[in-house]
């Protein structure tokens, strides 16, 4: 950890700082990845050297949170794994009490490009931004019936919210000020809703969602599944999930 | 009218039934709020036990034929109705140790923060008093 990091700590714990100055936080939720954390958090260093890496450890058996440590991220370290959802709530809660006015989520699986956060942090007044692909740019493809999901899903979540959305379930994703408010303390955690949900969510809040096209990397490791049984599977909770979200009361009574 | 050797083995089910819910109560191994409705069933068991006529009233009363059905009726609803309490029981667990998860991770990060700086700020401390003593000597 570097000692910009430690007064940036410094500051959350006395729970003052700037308020007017944009602060941000890019966090890379991370289950077993030594392979590629390092790299990816190099990247994001080079190309945003304003902004502080936190990696969430969700649970990793392998080296990832000593590697991240290494290459100069804060690390949070899970007990044991809650999913990408779990993991975002915690740093976006993080982010909130530490008085960080963004928070960009990227994978760490080297997937998204970290110079593509420029264009995410260029738009103006949204309040969640989605890096998105099947938006012009990119040449990322998916076929079969995953693809039919995926434009499902985009198809009601775009009618939803009000503003077209080619990749709903992307987690190259941007939130400011308000946004982070809310999901620090509501941000669903199970399958498909820390990503489609949190939209519904957001929207009903009364804050702004906007896209912007992206390139994404091929995966490094790993290949997407093509299986017809898990397409199935898959679209079968992606209707689930629209439909939870859809009759879910708002969450602001739920407070503990 | 009903067999007494049934009677005689839906008693002495319902009692030991009534007596397992009493005796994991006593050892505080069940809490009250699921024990309640766990003694309901068993004395309702038992007075079924006891007096089947009761039975054949109701499940006329309410035209239900054959007595048995309104039994399985029954038992049916009440285990839906503890099943769904228990599920959302689990969820509710589950949600706190989420969070307390999450705490966890918050709280470690902190932690690893203040004794990286406390660290850094003995080992200052440990120089300027070597470039001391190096002065004094």
């Amino acid at each position: 950890m570097t000692t910009e990091g430690l007064e940036r700590v410094e500051i959350s714990l006395n729970g003052s700082g700037p308020a007017h100055e944009q602060r941000l936080l890019v966090v890379l939720p991370a289950l077993n990845e030594q392979e590629s954390v390092a790299k990816v958090i190099g990247e994001i260093r080079a190309s945003r050297p304003d902004a502080d890496v936190l990696v969430v450890d969700d649970g990793s058996t392998d080296r990832t949170a000593e590697r991240a440590d290494a290459a100069g991220a804060l690390v949070m370290r899970l007990p044991f794994n809650l999913g990408v959802g779990g993991a975002m709530r915690a740093a976006y809660r993080y982010a909130h009490e530490s008085g960080f006015t963004s928070v960009v989520q990227v994978d760490a699986d080297g997937q998204h490009d970290p110079r593509e956060i420029e264009h995410l942090l260029a738009v103006r007044d949204a309040d969640v931004v989605i890096g998105a692909r099947f938006a012009g740019r990119g040449s990322y493809v998916v076929k079969g019936p995953r693809r039919w999901a995926m434009r499902l899903l985009s198809f009601v979540l775009s009618r939803i919210i009000g503003v077209p959305l080619t990749d709903p379930t992307s987690g190259f994703r941007l939130v400011h000020g308000r946004a982070l408010a809310l999901f620090a303390e509501h941000y669903p955690e199970e399958y498909l809703g820390d990503t489609v949900e949190s939209l519904v969510i957001a929207h009903r809040a009364g804050l702004s969602v906007a896209q912007v096209p992206v390139v994404m990397r091929a995966r490094e490791t790993g290949v997407a599944s093509t299986n017809p049984v898990r397409s199935a599977v898959y679209l079968l909770r992606v209707v689930v999930a629209v439909g939870l979200a859809l009759i879910r009361r708002r969450p602001e009574s739920e407070h503990r | 009218m009903t067999d007494l050797r049934l009677t005689i083995f839906s008693v002495v089910v319902a009692v030991a039934a009534l007596v397992l819910v009493v005796e994991l109560l006593r050892r505080r191994r069940l809490r009250e709020k699921y024990a309640v409705i766990w003694v309901v069933i068993s004395i309702g068991t038992l007075i079924v036990a006891i007096f089947p006529s009761l039975l054949r009233g109701v499940a006329q009363a309410i035209g239900i034929q054959t007595p048995s059905n309104l039994l399985f009726f029954g038992s049916l609803l009440v285990l839906f109705a503890v099943s769904l309490q228990l599920s959302r029981e689990v969820g509710l667990l589950e949600e706190q140790s989420r969070r307390l998860a999450e705490e966890v991770g918050a709280l470690r990060l902190r932690l690893d923060a203040m004794e990286k700086r406390a660290d850094e700020a003995a080992a200052a401390q440990d120089a300027t008093e070597q470039q001391k003593a190096e002065r004094g000597a």
